[in-house]
């Protein structure tokens, strides 16, 4: 019977089938943090059993870090404690550890291709939703809650029930200006937070076979907010570029062996999807959202939609506005701004620095713009230094900061305060996320730049 | 390790009738810097329910003493956004045993399952005269049976089965989690592994 790629990998992987229960799901690789892995390791010691497979398990430092001053001592005694709680565990379960200051540091999501761990094929689970972004390089990458990281730990599986599968196609032509994140935020935009919530996505078309492998990850990184479990790349010639020689991929007659089973990771013709979505490239502006969820986009030459042409949750959409200090019908181009954030594990690869760069470059940061240049790990931020663009990035009045989550969830210091307006290249506007009382724009670098350089939502294009 | 078993649960109920409750309102990230499960029922809802410096915030409904129990009834597309078991934990610390909704997110669905919080999914008409019948009284309440998969609104004949799969059934009845289970199947595990290509 004709498979789709999410089934040869999912069913490749079941170890039991549970009768109208979940499946018992074999996980290769299992990545943790500082915050949702403490008491994971809590339930280990309680139940006196350890790890079963430590060489499986990745630990790494990014969501409670500073990104100044990462060699002097964390200041915040409950952070510093956290990341301490890692280090201890990491240690003493013999689980490889990359923390603060680490050659090899930075977001879990950012680092885990970039040294190999992430593969065709493999199912990837972290205790952290954006686990999705590993879905680029075709694997079963999604997040989980820290019950679920005790199992992964305790026994390498989880159970899951096999969720359903979609798939959205976009053939054509991108417009101008227009990045992954703008592909990622329209499909959002159409299919709302929950549109995809029991599913599975694979992303079909001309449009995503054209991507960077760094824009594959920013779309998938993405599927999480229209509610999908994950979503996935079908592997090509991309994919095995990006992960040759790599730390952790697999070489010589291992990598004959391993090739084999990757050669198998496509979609078959005449395979069958529960739900599917259709969209034309040239359909896609650059997007910017002016709400409190990632469903709450628009083209950025558009106007608020009016609550009367909302479908569902009125007094909700009239709630979201409110808070944002927005009304139905504004414009959203020329809206005045407070901050920029360009990171996350959305956007703080090297290619979304390149392009934040292809804007700043022989212009200067707005006076009254805030700007937090964080990028994803110290790999990223050696490419910037190498690649000339932290000299672009002086030039224009910009500061570099170090690798971490930063402002994208405001645990350490970097949120943005009350009331002010922050176009960030993260992916969650929810209120508060980037700090009490924030209001957050999301939308991609190109965007964020331009916003940066004018102090106000301006289309980039006007500045290519 | 278990938790509390659920069987029936007979309460009155929370009503918070807005969408997309995502779960930095349930528990903000600034809180997630613990490294044991305790303390996090203080922060559930914190921005809704505290003011920025700290004072109540009366019009958000666990401020207002005319609601109580141990079922809160959101609105759709309940538990959206990050994996943080934290939101789940923050609600059982509070006092919830059971979160009603028309529609939830699925890792915040599998968290509170994961701990013993039912989530029950209704119909959006049974959830609006859930909405309708606390608003007409706010002593009204909710009898969640889970053995015949049943929430009733009590003094009323409205009753709605809601689904869930058996395994997890089983367990929320017992109080047994998953690592139970799979611990008990290590040595099907250990071959599958040894044959695994990555």
């Amino acid at each position: 019977m004709a498979k789709t790629l999410f089934d040869k990998v999912w069913d490749s992987h079941v170890v039991r089938r549970i009768k109208n229960g979940p499946d018992v799901l074999f996980i290769d690789r299992h990545m943790i943090h500082e915050v949702t892995s403490p008491v994971a390791f809590l339930g280990l010691k309680n139940r006196r059993v350890s790890v079963l497979y430590p060489e499986r398990t990745f630990a790494t430092a990014d969501h409670n870090t500073p990104t100044k001053n990462q060699h002097l001592p964390v200041t915040d005694p409950e952070s510093k404690n956290q990341l301490e709680a890692l280090e201890k565990n990491a240690n003493e379960y013999g689980i490889s550890y990359w923390g603060l200051g680490h050659k090899k540091n930075g977001i879990v999501h950012v680092v885990g291709p970039e040294y190999g761990i992430t593969q065709p094929g493999a199912t990837i689970v972290c205790g952290d939703s954006h686990t999705s972004t590993h879905g680029a390089f075709g694997a079963i990458a999604f997040g989980i809650g820290t019950s679920e990281v005790e199992m992964v730990l305790a026994t390498q599986c989880i159970m899951q029930p096999k969720p359903k599968k979609m798939r959205i196609t976009i053939d054509g032509k991108l417009n101008n200006g227009v990045t992954p994140k703008d592909i990622a935020l329209f499909i959002i935009s159409k299919l709302t937070t929950s549109g995809a919530t029991g599913y599975f996505v694979e992303y079909h078309g001309k449009v995503f076979r054209e991507l960077s492998m760094e824009g594959r990850m920013t779309v998938c990184n993405l599927s999480i907010e229209m509610g999908a479990r994950g979503g996935m790349i079908a592997p090509d010639c991309k994919t095995f570029e990006y992960i040759k020689n790599r730390e952790f991929t697999p070489k010589g007659d291992d990598l004959l062996k391993t090739k084999k089973y990757w050669d198998t990771l496509y979609t078959d013709k005449g395979a069958k999807f529960d739900k599917e979505f259709f969209f034309k490239g040239s359909e896609i502006d650059p997007m910017i959202t002016f709400g409190t969820n990632p469903g709450m986009g628009i083209s950025i030459t558009k106007s608020i939609p009016k609550a009367k042409d909302v479908d569902n949750g009125k007094l909700t959409y009239i709630k979201s506005l409110d808070y944002m200090g927005y009304k139905e019908g504004e414009s959203m181009i020329g809206k005045p701004i407070d901050y920029v954030f360009i990171g996350s594990c959305t956007n703080g690869r090297i290619e979304d620095f390149r392009a934040f760069a292809s804007i700043v470059s022989g212009r200067k940061r707005s006076k009254n713009v805030t700007a937090w240049l964080v990028p994803g790990s110290h790999k990223v931020m050696e490419a910037i230094k190498n690649e000339g663009l932290l000299e672009i990035f002086k030039d224009a009045e910009f500061e570099l900061r170090e690798p971490g989550c930063s402002a994208c969830l405001a645990m350490n210091d970097d949120k943005i305060p009350p009331g002010k307006y922050a176009v960030s290249t993260s992916n969650r506007n929810f209120e508060g996320r980037q700090g009490p009382g924030a209001r957050t724009l999301l939308a991609s670098p190109l965007v964020a730049a331009a916003a940066a350089i004018t102090g106000k939502i301006t289309d980039p294009r006007s500045l290519i | 390790m278990s938790y509390d078993s659920f069987k029936v649960l007979k309460s009155s109920a929370v009503p918070l009738p807005i969408e997309n409750v995502d779960t930095d309102q349930i528990i903000p990230a600034r809180f997630l810097k613990a490294t044991e499960r305790k303390g996090f029922g203080d922060n559930l809802f914190r921005d809704w329910r505290f003011n920025q410096d700290n004072s109540i915030k009366n019009d958000f409904v666990l401020n207002n003493p005319t609601y109580s129990g141990s079922i809160l009834v959101g609105g759709n597309n309940f538990g959206s956004g990050s994996s943080r078991e934290h939101a789940a934990w923050a609600i059982y610390d509070y006092g919830f045993r059971c979160v009603v909704s028309s529609f939830f997110a699925d890792i915040f669905k599998n968290n509170c399952l994961n701990i013993g919080v039912l989530p029950v999914e209704v119909s959006q008409s049974f959830l609006n005269n859930i909405f309708e019948a606390i608003y007409n009284d706010a002593k009204t309440e909710l009898k969640i049976d889970l053995p015949k998969q049943l929430i009733s609104i009590c003094d009323s004949k409205n009753s709605e089965k809601f689904e869930i799969n058996s395994y997890k059934k089983e367990n929320m009845i017992n109080g047994y989690d998953d690592i139970d289970y799979l611990y008990s199947m290590k040595s099907d595990i250990k071959e599958f592994e040894s044959k695994s290509p990555l």
